[in-house]
């Protein structure tokens, strides 16, 4: 029985590497700890003043985690011997450890993490199995039909809606199918098994020159079959496109068979794609398993770019035209104002990139505008990649046009810098929870003609929201619009809120989730961008797709999966 | 109880929200008058003037906001499509586009606002004796329009109405509205010119067919919303009431308001209701003349002048209530399926889908309803009800006593009487009647109504003057009925079914609903709760008793019954008058003309001849809404013709419900109504 490295480097009960983390060291200033980020080891005065007035955060007033997981707390497994004893014939490693069931038992929404500091889950898997290949897949599906189990495939876990979390009126036995040890990589024409996370598959890729380009914010950690399950969407997804754009070929093991295509011709007319079954799929029908994937040659130079706006609307506007003349570089991200300050309260005490953005930026404004408004500005980050001639070419091009919003190419440092933050960002609301400060991010897509008013009516939603339900602090709400395409845009928001004084956070904190997905709705936004709808979504699913939509859905489940093996209870 | 099957289809019972008739709780009023008589009205005029602004006001000259409807999407589009259309060259149509905004639009100065507020005080001054407001409205609006967009709701008796609203703003240091306000006033050049300054914009009475209009005036009132820009004041009623009751509302200005929140352009949008009373009504006796047809004169501003003569009068007082601002976003919640705007690029023009327009009608009812409410009552209001249920004259002392006891029941049933100072009855009958003695006069302690050179002229003459003199004094009357009417077609229905078996009761009373919906304001689809409303009431004052089965008249309340039908009979009456004409007199097809000049003459005659005393059915008011509800009802039907209109009754139909009006045949059971 092995328990992978992996799980022994990442937090149990937050995110990420167990040596990354905010801090407030003994000095009372924030620092960032650990080597793996440029901003290890690094101290940050301005992050503890930053949560203090748009938090209302204070550091005398500390929650602490449990520091270990406490097993006796641990729902006993519901044993099946005949399987366990089929799986030892098999000669597939499997656990009933209580670490490796709770790790296993959740992703990283808000709540799963409140669950692991201070409560525990009613019901969590309760074997692991570690399969190695496809073919070991086939055989547990075989047993888990052969005995009724339940299986739920496990992949980085980094999802973001749900889609972990065991049903908990599940009676039978659940079997996380992990897929972490599928990572063999058969002959550099990447065609590769599912279970590898996102940064060794690069970086093996990388040995040889190429890339996939598929680069979610969370690939340090998540799997290829998750981003197949979930329909993931990657920062470059401008030059490399999303997963569905990036795989060629899917290999699926359900309780009714292996699902695959015949060929790998690049396109093809079959009567509807059953990749598209596949993709998003969120483990209902069965588990992913290997993976043809294209691959790019790895681009020969590339360069980080940053544009400040005089307002959001101007920024939206110019992205729009970006997108109209299909001219978008492999990444483009604009910022609301609440997140520009926010960038800035992390400028650590010493660093050559980091020097003062916002005070040399407004020497650099008065001289070129009168009147503006730092409580307005905002801005948009860059990446071009290519080769260096072609890249100068389109970043010249690009610059033309934000010129014509009043856009101001602010340096590449800055577009660099917020790049950097993406990763680091997700580990800070560990430290929101130390102080009371509960939060999560979510998205959406919307037609660009709305984007704008989304932007502005969710976070006011949200303002809205807190002050009805009591919240004594000014909530954090803040968006990013991540994605362009010819019809809209992706939509990020950040949602935190001070809890102090409210008695069931938790609960108002859905509440408010809840209600800004009702006004992203409203808006014309959709259910989601490429979080998934796991069982966190799930209400709005009808509305989303209509009846016959959902009908569709069942019926395909129904024949694929008629005992509910892959009874993990996801989108329908 | 349970609500008839096709009455809950739209119960709409988030919108309607039963009144709480005990605790009533309504803000004090003050006189704003009283300090300009104390001070300068120049120096006011010229006094600092730094209105509150929307927080997310995008600052902008009136010249801005013209170009930004110009070059909107939405108007583009349309342009484009009248191009296509037409085959007039887009350019020349968004030529005309122009024009017609040049001719609307707004322009804002501040110079006019104080010739405005100067001029405005002298006048209402001399006309009126107190201004009184709710200064508490006044700072629940102050912090809406710095929250949301703002619509003024207000109720529309007067010429005066907006220019007193405008006025009472300024005087609070509140943002001058953007109005839309009918088009005759383009006529008066001067005043015109000086209320477009101010912050008026024009709107033609009728553009229904003239597409570019419509769009042009739709995008320059969403424009201004959106930006925040000022908040926008039109009329639901669409028109003054000439007979002071609340008119059906009109749903066009509202869903053009409503339409960037539901596109979510806007974050939500406040609705304000806004309640102007008159003691006494600038344009009565105009208003008179025109309910029995005699045309009205054009508004021009030497018009305006030879009125001169009115600013010797003494009009009373005026009462402006601020009501809560209503947000639409809690009105919407849960009602709208979003979908609904998702699936359009926004524009496009989309017409409303059935469901929106559903709620929009709600939307228009509940904010009349909010107006009603609000409407503060005088005493004269009370003797005018007393005096014409006692006509031709009623001894002075019966009437202080009848108009106390009225004071108590109008109170009861939730009505918003403002008695001055305390005042005995003798004494507030004896102000009103002197504020009102154009109306009616005290002659050796008989009051009665002043219908002078009765005896002289022609039969004609005498009927015309007499109904001249009721429907004056019936238009103060009216304003009491929106309050009494439920607890009154109860006890209607009452008398007309002639047994207490409670359901039919309730049938006469959902039957009389029906047939009055033009003629008062009732939230729509919602019988059952106002029967239940209307029971309440009575049953609060001790008028009836409510079994299971049966609703049993007390011996107290057989006065208070017998009062409540006599208020109603003039409409009962006048309607049985209406149904025997059509089904005597008329042809196949009528145009509206003939229908209201044969009618005209019909009760003419009836009134001469002394075989009937409802001089009301000669108001072209009632004879417009008796046709309009049997159109609704489908016994006529109502077709478009080249020359307006033609109406065509069913008389099968009608003398069914005439039949059933007069309690000849019972009324058939409402669909499944289960009490
Ligand atoms: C900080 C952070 C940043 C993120 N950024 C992005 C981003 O930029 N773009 C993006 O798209 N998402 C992002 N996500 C969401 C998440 O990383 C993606 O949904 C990712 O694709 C999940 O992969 P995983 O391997 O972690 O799957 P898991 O979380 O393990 O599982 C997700 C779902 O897929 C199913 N599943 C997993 N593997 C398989 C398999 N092999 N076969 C069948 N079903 C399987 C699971 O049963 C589950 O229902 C982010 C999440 C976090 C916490």
């Amino acid at each position: 029985v092995s328990c992978p490295k992996m799980q022994e480097l990442l937090k149990w009960n937050g995110w990420g590497y167990n040596d990354s983390k905010f801090i407030f060291n003994k000095k009372g200033v924030a620092e960032f700890t650990g080597k793996r980020y440029r901003l290890g080891g690094l101290v940050l005065p301005l992050l503890k003043e930053w949560m203090e007035k748009t938090l209302g955060a204070s550091i005398e007033h500390k929650t602490t985690s449990r520091t270990s997981l406490n097993t006796s707390d641990v729902p006993p497994p519901i044993e099946n011997q005949e399987f366990l004893q089929d799986l030892r014939t098999a000669k597939i490693s499997y656990s009933q450890e209580a670490e490796d069931r709770v790790f296993r038992a959740h992703g990283h929404c808000l709540h799963e993490i409140l669950i692991l500091r201070e409560g525990m889950f009613k019901r969590i898997p309760d074997v692991i199995v570690w399969p190695v290949c496809h073919d070991d897949v086939a055989k547990i599906v075989e047993l888990a039909c052969k005995h009724n189990l339940c299986i739920i495939p496990y992949g980085g876990g980094t999802s973001v809606s749900s889609a972990l979390e065991c049903p908990a009126d599940e009676r039978r036995t659940i079997v996380s199918l992990d897929t972490s040890q599928m990572l063999y990589e058969k002959n550099l024409t990447a065609h590769v098994e599912a279970g590898i996370i996102g940064q060794d598959l690069e970086r093996q890729l990388g040995e040889s020159g190429y890339c996939t380009g598929h680069e979610p914010d969370s690939m340090e950690f998540s799997s290829l079959g998750g981003w197949v399950a979930t329909r993931a969407s990657g920062m470059k997804k401008n030059i490399y496109g999303n997963i569905e754009d990036l795989v060629v070929h899917i290999k699926m093991v359900t309780p009714r068979g292996v699902i695959e295509k015949g060929c790998q011709g690049p396109r093809m007319s079959t009567g509807p794609d059953i990749h598209n079954f596949i993709l998003g799929s969120e483990g209902i029908l069965g588990v992913v398993t290997e993976v043809t994937i294209k691959i790019r040659p790895i681009p020969e130079y590339q360069k980080y770019g940053s544009v400040v706006f005089l307002n959001f609307e101007q920024g939206v506007a110019c992205l729009r035209e970006i997108a109209k003349q299909r001219c978008a570089p492999a990444s483009i991200r604009l910022v609301d104002n609440t997140q520009f300050q926010f960038g800035h309260s992390l400028k650590p005490q010493v660093s050559s990139i980091f020097t003062s953005f916002l005070d040399g930026l407004k020497k650099f404004y008065i001289t070129k505008f009168k009147g503006f408004d730092p409580n307005q500005l905002c801005v948009a980050t860059l990446l071009f990649e290519g080769d260096r001639e072609k890249v100068l070419q389109h970043e010249k091009q690009v610059y033309d046009i934000a010129a014509k919003f009043s856009g101001l190419a602010a340096g590449e440092d800055n577009g660099q810098r917020g790049y950097m933050l993406t990763f680091v960002i997700a580990y800070l609301r560990d430290l929101g929870l130390d102080y009371y400060v509960i939060g999560e991010s979510f998205e959406t897509s919307v037609p660009w003609d709305r984007v704008l008013d989304l932007c502005r009516n969710v976070k006011e939603r949200i303002v809205k929201e807190c002050k009805e339900r009591g919240v004594q602090f000014a909530p954090l709400s803040t968006c990013r619009v991540t994605q362009t395409y010819d019809a809209g845009a992706c939509v990020y928001f950040y949602f935190a809120f001070n809890y102090r004084g409210i008695s069931d956070p938790i609960h108002v904190y859905e509440q408010i989730e809840i209600a800004a997905r009702d006004e992203i709705l409203a808006n014309g936004g959709s259910l989601s961008h490429h979080h998934g709808v796991g069982k966190l979504r799930k209400r709005w699913m009808k509305e989303s797709i209509s009846d016959v939509g959902l009908g569709m859905l069942k019926s395909v489940k129904e024949y694929v999966d008629p005992n509910n093996i892959f009874g993990n209870k996801n989108l329908l | 109880m349970a609500m008839a099957a096709a009455e809950s289809s739209r119960l709409g019972n988030l919108l309607y929200s039963q009144k709480d008739f005990t605790s009533k709780k309504r803000d004090e009023f003050e006189d704003i008058l009283e300090e300009r008589r104390q001070s300068s009205d120049l120096r006011y005029a010229m006094k600092c003037f730094t209105p509150v602004v929307y927080k997310g006001l995008s600052p902008c000259k009136p010249s801005a906001i013209k170009n930004i409807v110009l070059q909107s999407e939405q108007l583009q589009y349309v342009i484009k499509q009248l191009s296509k259309e037409t085959g007039e060259s887009p350019d020349i149509i968004q030529e005309e586009a122009s024009e017609i905004l040049d001719e609307m639009s707004h322009n804002l100065q501040l110079g006019a606002i104080r010739i405005f507020a100067f001029s405005l005080s002298k006048i209402f001054k001399r006309l009126f004796q107190r201004v009184r407001l709710n200064e508490e409205g006044i700072q629940r609006l102050q912090q809406a329009i710095q929250e949301h967009p703002v619509i003024l709701l207000p109720s529309h008796r007067s010429y005066i109405d907006f220019l007193m609203l405008s006025y009472l703003l300024y005087t609070y240091d509140l943002s001058l509205p953007a109005i839309a306000a009918g088009m005759d006033f383009m006529v008066m050049k001067m005043i015109g010119e000086l209320l477009r300054r101010s912050g008026a914009f024009f709107m033609r009475r009728t553009f229904s067919g003239n597409k570019l209009y419509w769009a042009v005036f739709a995008e320059y009132v969403k424009t201004i919303l959106k930006n925040g820009y000022a908040p926008i004041e039109f009329f639901l009623e669409g028109t003054r009431s000439r007979t002071a009751k609340t008119l059906t509302p009109k749903f066009g200005l509202l869903s053009i308001v409503m339409e960037p929140f539901l596109k979510r352009e806007v974050f939500d949008t406040y609705l304000v209701p806004i309640s102007i009373i008159y003691e006494r009504i600038l344009e009565e006796s105009l208003y008179a003349h025109e309910l029995l047809g005699v045309p009205k004169p054009k508004e021009t501003t030497s018009g305006l002048l030879k009125a001169r003569k009115i600013l010797s009068e003494d009009f009373g007082s005026i009462h402006v209530y601020f009501g809560q601002p209503v947000s639409l976003r809690t009105l919407s919640s849960e009602r709208i399926n979003r979908c609904t705007y998702n699936l359009i690029p926004r524009h496009l023009p989309q017409k409303p889908s059935e469901e929106i327009q559903d709620f929009i009608s709600d939307v228009a009812y509940k904010m009349e309803l909010l107006q009603i409410e609000n409407m503060v009552l005088s005493p004269w209001i009370l003797i005018a009800a007393i005096l014409l249920q006692n006509l031709p004259s009623i001894d002075f002392a019966l009437l202080a006593e009848k108009t106390l006891w009225l004071k108590d029941l109008t109170q009861a049933f939730g009505g918003f009487l403002e008695w001055p100072d305390n005042l005995c009855a003798k004494k507030a009958v004896r102000s009103s009647l002197a504020l009102h003695s154009n109306i009616v006069n005290l002659v050796n302690d008989q009051v009665v109504l002043n219908d002078q050179g009765m005896e002289a002229g022609t039969t004609e003459e005498v009927v015309f003057k007499r109904a001249l003199s009721i429907l004056m004094c019936g238009a103060y009357r009216n304003q009491l009925l929106n309050v009494f009417v439920r607890p009154s077609l109860v006890a209607v229905a009452l008398q007309m079914t002639h047994n207490f078996r409670k359901e039919e009761v309730y049938g006469c009373f959902a039957f009389l609903r029906g047939i009055f919906s033009d003629e008062f304001i009732f939230f729509p689809g919602i019988a059952l709760k106002d029967f239940e409303e209307g029971c309440f009431l009575l049953t609060k004052c001790d008028a009836i008793q409510v079994t299971a089965q049966e609703i049993l008249v007390t011996e107290k309340g057989s006065t208070i019954v017998s009062f409540l039908t006599a208020m109603f009979k003039p409409f009962v009456e006048g309607y049985q008058i209406i149904y025997r004409y059509l089904l005597k007199e008329t042809n196949e097809a009528f145009v509206e003309k003939q229908f209201l000049s044969g009618l005209g003459n019909f009760g003419f005659q009836l009134l001469a001849a002394g075989s009937s005393h409802c001089y009301e059915v000669l108001s072209s008011d009632m004879q417009k809404n008796a046709l309009a509800a049997l159109v609704r009802l489908g016994i006529a039907r109502k077709m478009k013709t080249n020359n307006g209109f033609t109406y065509a009754v069913s008389k099968e139909a009608l003398n069914k419900t005439a039949e059933m009006f007069e309690s000849r045949i019972p009324i058939r059971k409402p669909v499944a109504a289960r009490l």
